[in-house]
């Protein structure tokens, strides 16, 4: 993707006297991991399309601190919400959308309890939005009659409630939706959550992922969706790891409607 | 000597309800042994949630076969419970069927015959879930942590109830005279003819012993309660109102730390003055829990209500895939470590000495909490409310924060966000590079 992509930051917008009518909060993984860095783009690619008024923070956001959270270091997580939380009440955020479901309940939860207050959405809801209010136009057939299947993220869906959103957006491509046999509030997680993305896993008999790749498998899906950029890294690994990664290809929901 | 009977109905009645009363005090002494919760919020949420997963069942049923079986013996179970009314009064006054002096053949009739088929429902039942756990061995019922002493808990129990049932139906069949009565002896008519040919003598005889033993055995019933994992009939409705009602994604941030954190980023805090003195009592002693004293009362409730039905256990990704963490055996460790505690407590008139055991190393290891994803399926499995991941967290906290025990590789992503904010070794001046990649 060498296309040009607009990308102000809250600095810049500040220094303009503007305020953006959405903060795009990119997370470690949308800012970093290589494959999550294609989910971001794709994200900014329909807000310019939509011509979104948004702004990102750029090197002043730093980790949510879930991840520590997660892994039982409250200290450190506290340490990087209250920084977090000082950079966006300086730029009196109101509004932020993110792609990445941990950093979305972290913010909407976890940070009011420390002086951040925020309406936060997901991606996928906010893609929604756009739709509905026809500000996004999905124009090509490109997934017209494709057999797809959405593998919930685990702080999306049981986490929060939100089962809908992605799938009504999924609805819109003309895609044929089908559901594994353990979806919405009985999904499987992908095995990446609580802190097991950056660590080995303990000994079984089988990885999480792979069992997760069983389920979507069963479905014949042409393309599994995912809404969280570690599910999407597990699946990934669980299509390749049971070689069918030229069939089926997986990609985040932002992805998906970028090319619609 | 004519009242007899109905003296040693009254012993029995009050020595059943006095040793039960006895061993609930000990109940909520245990569970107040853990810190304090506030619950004041959302009452209204509280209630609707035990009107419908407490009352109403909404998530027994959202697993059909069980579901409906169990709500068979629930409501069996509820309206039975009718007709011991009518045995007390019957066993302190020594009336005979008190229930036929006070309501018309008709309404009496159609309540017992209404008992008696959901006996015999309970009994159907009751006999499918024994062949589930002992013939078909559902995954759920096998699994390790269900070995010994809880798997024939699960089983006493059933049978309990088979014999409940019987002697309910038996010491309606052989009551002659309700028999002639041809009002409510739906089931029990069936019954009655094979104690055909005995004397009236003997009839009598079995239809007092079925009786005694049904209002004996429900006294029983009530005592092992609390021995067993059957506690869920009463507990769930209090653990239900307490369960979380906040979304399932939300964990608490610890207050303690807060109060550090604040100190740390507070530029004009002294940072050798001394802890203010009225801060004393609301920080614990450690951050997170190692023992059972360090988690809260409603954890701690959670632990006498689990049922070890294992549906969080049958869910949990982790265990799908073979790894020793099992949502159902932490619940069950935290209950026998309170127990034990308990236990100590009495032994050293109120006082608990320390044993040199704690819940976190003695009955939960490391392994089993660092296998957990936090996907929140056992809690959204939990048909009573249960919270096992509020546990596992608490756990960690202490593995993290107390013992820096966390495995090297989430130590190396601590020290990397502590750094460069963000999980992996990059530049936070590079965190908007993927803009122009």
């Amino acid at each position: 993707m060498s296309e040009q992509l607009k990308v102000p930051t809250m600095a810049e917008m500040m220094a303009e006297g503007k305020q953006p009518e959405i903060l795009f909060w990119v997370g470690s993984a949308g800012s970093y991991d290589d494959r999550a860095k294609k989910i971001t783009r794709a994200f900014v690619k329909i807000l310019n399309k939509a011509n979104v008024n948004f702004a990102v923070l750029g090197t002043e956001e730093s980790n949510t601190g879930d991840v520590a959270k997660r892994a039982g270091n409250e200290f450190l997580f506290q340490m990087q919400a209250v920084m977090n939380i000082e950079v966006l009440n300086g730029y009196e955020v109101k509004r932020i959308v993110t792609c990445d479901p941990h950093s979305y309940n972290c913010i909407k939860n976890e940070y009011p309890g420390l002086g951040g207050n925020y309406e936060v959405i997901h991606h996928t809801q906010f893609i929604k939005e756009l739709i509905s209010s026809g500000r996004l136009t999905l124009e090509g057939n490109t997934y017209k009659g494709k057999r797809i299947t959405f593998h919930d993220p685990c702080y999306l869906g049981r986490g929060n409630g939100v089962y809908d959103a992605p799938r009504d957006v999924l609805k819109k491509t003309n895609a044929t939706l089908v559901e594994m046999k353990r979806h919405k509030s009985t999904a499987l997680c992908c095995g990446a959550g609580g802190a097991q993305m950056f660590k080995d896993a303990e000994p079984g008999d089988k990885e999480v992922n792979v069992l997760r790749t069983e389920d979507a498998l069963e479905t014949q899906p042409q393309i599994i969706a995912t809404g969280c950029p570690y599910c999407n890294t597990m699946m990934t690994d669980g299509v390749k790891f049971k070689e069918k990664e030229s069939e089926i290809k997986v990609l985040d929901i932002a992805e998906l409607i970028a090319d619609a | 000597m004519e009242y007899l009977p109905n003296i040693i109905f009254a012993i029995f009645l009050i020595a059943g309800i006095g040793y039960f009363a006895k061993n609930v005090k000990k109940l909520i002494r245990n569970i107040k042994l853990g810190h304090k919760v506030d619950a004041s919020d959302h009452t209204s949420e509280r209630w609707k949630n035990v009107v419908n997963i407490a009352l109403g069942q909404s998530k027994m049923v959202k697993r059909p076969v069980s579901g409906f079986l169990h709500v068979i013996v629930y409501v069996g179970f509820v309206i039975i419970n009718i007709e011991v009314l009518e045995i007390i009064i019957d066993g302190i006054f020594g009336t005979h069927r008190i229930g036929l002096s006070i309501l018309p053949e008709s309404v009496y009739g159609f309540l017992i015959g209404s008992f008696e088929i959901l006996a015999l429902l309970v009994l159907v039942s009751v006999i499918i879930f024994w062949i589930r756990r002992n013939v078909i061995k559902i995954r759920r019922f096998i699994g390790s942590d269900l070995k010994g002493w809880p798997k024939s808990d699960g089983n006493i129990i059933l049978y309990f109830e088979v014999v409940l049932m019987i002697l309910f139906l038996v010491m309606n069949a052989t009551d002659t005279s309700f028999q002639n009565m041809e009002a409510g002896n739906v089931v029990s008519q069936f019954i009655a003819p094979w104690f055909e040919g005995l004397s009236a003598g003997t009839l009598f005889t079995i239809e007092r012993t079925a009786w005694w033993l049904h209002i004996v055995g429900i006294l029983v019933f009530l005592n092992y309660l609390y021995f067993s994992k059957h506690l869920h009939i009463l507990l769930a409705f209090p653990n239900v109102y307490y369960g979380k009602v906040v979304p399932k994604g939300k964990f608490n941030n610890l207050g303690a730390v807060t109060a550090e954190v604040k100190l740390m980023m507070d530029p004009d805090a002294d940072p050798y003055a001394a802890p203010a003195e009225t801060a004393e009592d609301e920080v614990p002693a450690k951050f997170g829990a190692s023992d059972v004293m360090d988690l809260s009362q409603v954890q701690l409730l959670n632990a006498y209500t689990c049922t070890e039905c294992g549906r969080c256990t049958s869910e949990c990704p982790a265990n799908l895939t073979g790894k020793k963490l099992s949502p159902r055996k932490i619940m069950m460790d935290t209950r026998d470590r309170l127990e034990e505690v308990g236990k100590n407590i009495d032994a050293n008139n109120g006082e608990f000495k320390d044993d040199g055991k704690q819940l976190l190393g003695d009955y939960i290891t490391n392994e089993e909490l660092w296998a957990c994803t936090t996907c929140n399926a056992c809690v959204e499995a939990c048909p009573v409310s249960i919270d096992p991941l509020s546990i596992i967290m608490d756990m960690r906290r202490y593995l993290v924060m107390e013992q820096s025990a966390a495995p090297m590789e989430l130590n190396n992503m601590m020290t990397n966000i502590e750094n460069n904010g963000a999980p992996w070794p990059y530049n936070q001046m590079d965190r908007l590079n993927w803009k122009d990649e």
